[in-house]
């Protein structure tokens, strides 16, 4: 290669590579501000500022969601499988919620630790499947679980 | 290698070549855009939690992924530019980012459009929906900074500046949903790994990713031909092409 040119080469490829740490530290700087969310173990752990409008995110534990039948106000927890956070919302919510769902809720922490929200979304995953085969998933699961509690009862005896 | 390297630095060359590769690209492209795109929104099954919102993947992960390979090639381009100085490759990333800013908004509507119903927001201040908005400023920055400056070859190296600046965002874009906690989920489709979707699902997907890329090597072809013409109106091969009309 021409020696200008590649003296050229050499300013380029270390401008960028310098550009490119200034960036790195500037988004790992700035880390809790880019995150979306809290998660339930951040929460938990004291993390999140009480009282301030944050939004927290994680799956709905399942058999968690509590309706009540004279209003739109529904409880459940949030989880990450390590800790939950309660969460109670007045409003309508987003067609994909459900239990073992992803949710992300806008709203304060209170005092007490639980987490009053005034706007859910619904978080989607990575999976994509056609209803047949969540079916069958769904089925198998279950007929694992049973002959799991079958072979487990002779134990018993 | 050198040799190929160093002909493809002549407009007129590229010309010459350009014009014969440029019905196969289209023909092909509309192809296995059409292939794609009916049979994921007419044929492909619904999905399990979604039903039929989730078919707009078929147009959004081609036009969000198109995006950000373009800005790819423009940053490569901008590097023979800065290095080397081929007029060539000034004039791929002038001719693309008009096509790159229209994909990524393309990107950003469709995804708003299934976010509403999905999600229940259309726009989410996120890292990855902000990292993509930046990619369609950036796009509308390279158009701007080349139209503001007259002399060529000044708007060639201060075009160059920016899109290799601009570069560090694509990485952003594609780890931010690793990164960051956001709303938008993380890649169905891995190097390494099974995609977490069924083959009747991400074939016709990988089909109109496929076309897409051809049409757009076609569009590339129309317009850096367009735009050579228009810088080498000066030179004898052009007036003569011109002259002797299309035959």
């Amino acid at each position: 290669m021409h020696p200008i040119r590649k003296k050229r080469l050499t300013i380029v490829l270390f401008l960028l590579a310098g550009l490119s740490v200034a960036v790195a530290l500037t988004t790992y700087a700035l880390r809790q501000n880019i995150n979306l969310f809290y998660d339930p173990s951040q929460i938990s752990a004291g993390e999140a500022p009480v009282d301030v409008r944050i939004r927290a995110g994680g799956m709905v534990e399942e058999g968690s969601v509590v309706r009540d039948p004279e209003s739109l106000k529904v409880e459940f927890l949030v989880t990450d499988y390590s800790a939950s956070v309660p969460v109670e919302y007045v409003g309508i919510l987003p067609d994909l919620f459900a239990e073992g769902q992803g949710i992300v809720a806008m709203g304060r922490l209170n005092a007490e630790g639980r987490f009053v929200a005034d706007q859910v979304l619904a978080k989607h995953d990575e999976n994509y499947m056609p209803p047949e085969v969540a079916g069958a998933l769904e089925k198998a699961s279950n007929a694992e679980a049973k002959s799991a509690a079958e072979s487990t009862k002779p134990a018993t005896y | 290698m050198w040799q190929f390297f160093h002909k493809l630095g002549s407009p007129k060359w590229f010309f010459g070549i350009s014009t014969r590769f440029m019905p196969w690209l289209l023909a092909g492209g509309l192809l296995l855009l059409m292939a794609g795109v009916v049979w994921g929104l007419a044929f492909a099954p619904k999905d399990y939690l979604q039903g039929n919102s989730y078919r707009i993947i078929f147009i959004h992960v081609p036009t969000a992924f198109m995006a950000q390979s373009i800005y790819i090639m423009m940053a490569s381009a901008a590097l023979v530019t800065l290095v080397w100085r081929m007029k060539l490759a000034d004039v791929f990333v002038k001719a693309v980012a008009p096509v790159g800013l229209v994909l990524t908004f393309l990107a950003l509507f469709t995804g708003a459009v299934w976010g509403k119903p999905t999600w229940g927001t259309w726009w989410i201040w996120d890292a990855r929906l902000t990292s993509m908005l930046i990619l369609l400023f950036l796009y509308g920055g390279v158009i701007a900074l080349d139209r503001a400056i007259n002399d060529e070859k000044s708007a060639a190296r201060a075009v160059a500046v920016l899109v290799l600046v601009g570069v560090v965002n694509i990485p952003i874009i594609k780890y931010s949903v690793d990164w960051w906690n956001t709303l938008h989920q993380p890649a169905t489709f891995k190097l390494t790994e099974k995609p977490s979707m069924p083959a009747e699902m991400w074939v016709p997907l990988l089909l109109s990713v496929l076309g897409l890329y051809l049409i757009f090597g076609w569009l590339a072809c129309v317009r850096m031909q367009t735009e050579i013409l228009s810088r080498e109106q000066r030179t004898r091969w052009v007036k003569e092409f011109v002259l002797k009309g299309r035959g």
